[in-house]
């Protein structure tokens, strides 16, 4: 099988509008979690979320393009963007045929969704703009950034909530590994924070009301946010042939599923997949030198993750940093395993390990080293990255050192 | 409790308690003031569904979140806990 590089990344989310700001805004340990500004924000009991500040999307997209797009298709092309132009890459036809994009997205459209049926049931109109199901549709951003670069081989859409991301980069791995694609464009976006994607969320009564403190004993919930990242996943082979910074080396995915409940997270299911994904990057628990953990900041989540980590590490835990930087750049559900993965590049590649901000208060049941509120100096050679969806669907990368 | 139970039950517990026994899948009988929800075999997703339907109901906001159920305000310890949490709730849209 083949070996399988990073050689580019970008990113639109709360915290920065590009992968350095990003990187910044990590290391400081900047909590990008505020006030929410949707429409009849009043009639919402959840009002805070990590909304992306100052985007817009008339600098970005010309006007003919604009009305085609969802702000979920916008953050996945401003991020696909700025990853193709690292990696230097010249798509010609002979490698438009041999490269492809898989996007995750729990929610797609979900704005244009909301704005439309506002339009035709609360406004009574009777005719909605002709772009609205191009605009909706979960599979616009992979479409669209297989349009802008050219990228004619295996593109779809995974869709698995909040693992969405994860498994979309999976499947793009075992894509260039097998021979599949050389070149696989992949990451995910998310953007619902409107009236009905929040209100849908405030129905399951596990969001917090004043902001993510995950591993915290105080927590009280999850926060959502707003973004996306966009990688290029390229065959070591090709990568090196034309001289490429490689960033990381995407070493190993895990999957499994809980088959338990729908919403309440397991034990099981998360330690079958962290195994499987180890295993398959050959890497042994004490090799693991940073965990980018699920945590979601519900009571539920934090504690079971934590059980399911101690239970694949062992001892290693108690040496093991385990941060959730969700309480940075809030739950942004599909997308979110994206940005997540830009923490645990930063750890490999500039020795720095994003913390776990807003945590007031140590939690025995939880991990012993959620590198509370501060950055920290670490050299990691092997990071994994966890996501566990609702549906009790479980993704895990792990990335090594590429040297 | 039987007969003088039944005649000592408010219209909003009954109702309350009607609610319950639908998401517990159990005749109304079954129900018992002093049960907890968990007596009744509804785990958190019920406890949640519950509530919900007690806003529909008695068209009241109830202060309930999941991750700290028993820091909210709002007493879920027993079916007769949840009762006076309810009326409580009325007399207070009412005042």
């Amino acid at each position: 099988m083949r070996r399988v590089v990073i050689t580019g990344a970008g990113t639109l989310n709360a915290l920065g509008h590009d992968v350095a700001r990003t990187f910044a805004a990590l290391r400081a340990g900047q909590c990008g979690i505020g006030p929410l500004t949707c429409r009849d924000v009043d009639r919402l009991s959840v009002r805070v979320g990590a909304e992306i500040q100052g985007f817009d999307p008339e600098q970005h997209f010309s006007r003919n393009i604009l009305p085609m797009l969802d702000r979920f298709a916008q953050i996945a092309l401003v991020a696909a963007r700025e990853a193709v132009a690292q990696s230097g890459l010249q798509v010609d036809d002979a490698l438009g045929l041999r490269a492809g994009v898989i996007m995750g997205t729990a929610g797609g459209g979900n704005l244009t969704v909301d704005d439309n049926y506002r339009a035709v049931y609360a406004d009574g109109k009777n005719r909605v703009h002709p772009f609205v199901v191009p605009r909706l549709m979960h599979n616009a951003a992979t479409s669209h950034i297989s349009m802008e670069f050219g990228l004619k081989g295996p593109a779809f859409t995974v869709s698995t909530a909040c693992a969405s991301a994860n498994h979309a980069m999976g499947q793009a791995f075992q894509m260039v590994r097998t021979g599949m694609a050389d070149v696989m464009v992949t990451g995910g976006s998310e953007a619902m924070l409107g009236f009905g994607g929040i209100k849908a969320w405030e129905g399951l009564r596990v969001m917090a009301r004043d902001t993510c403190r995950p591993f915290s004993r105080d927590r009280s919930g999850m926060v959502q946010g707003e973004g996306g990242a966009v990688f290029v996943f390229e065959d070591l082979e090709h990568a090196r042939a034309r001289g490429a910074h490689i960033l990381a080396e995407v070493a190993g995915f895990g999957l499994s599923a809980d088959a338990g409940d729908i919403v309440m997270p397991d034990v099981d299911g998360p330690v079958r997949a962290m195994r499987a994904a180890l295993s398959d990057a050959g890497a042994a628990p004490e090799d693991v030198g940073y965990v980018n953990a699920h945590g979601t900041g519900t009571a539920a989540n934090d504690r079971v993750e934590s059980q399911a980590l101690r239970i694949v590490m062992g001892n290693h835990l108690d040496r093991l940093p385990v941060s959730s930087t969700k309480s940075m750049h809030g739950h942004i559900i599909g997308g979110t395993s994206a940005v997540e993965l830009l923490a645990c590049l930063m750890a490999l590649n500039d020795d720095v390990i994003a913390p776990t901000v807003n945590h007031t208060e140590f939690d025995p049941e939880c991990v012993p080293d959620p590198v509370a509120n501060d950055a920290r100096h670490a050299s990691v050679d092997v990071v994994v990255s966890n996501a566990f969806a609702f549906g009790g669907l479980n993704a895990v990368l792990v990335l090594r050192k590429f040297a | 409790m039987g007969l003088e139970y039944m005649q000592n039950t408010s219209d909003t517990a009954r109702r309350v308690i009607d609610i319950i026994a639908e998401q517990a899948m159990v005749d109304t009988s079954e129900v018992r003031m002093e049960m907890s929800l968990s007596d009744l075999g509804l785990d958190s997703l019920g406890l949640v569904e519950c509530i919900f339907g007690i806003e529909e109901a008695f068209d009241v906001s109830v202060p309930f979140n999941a991750n700290a159920p028993d820091q909210a305000g709002f007493d879920i310890s027993s079916v007769g806990a949840i009762i006076s949490e309810v009326e409580k709730l009325i007399a207070r849209q009412a005042a």
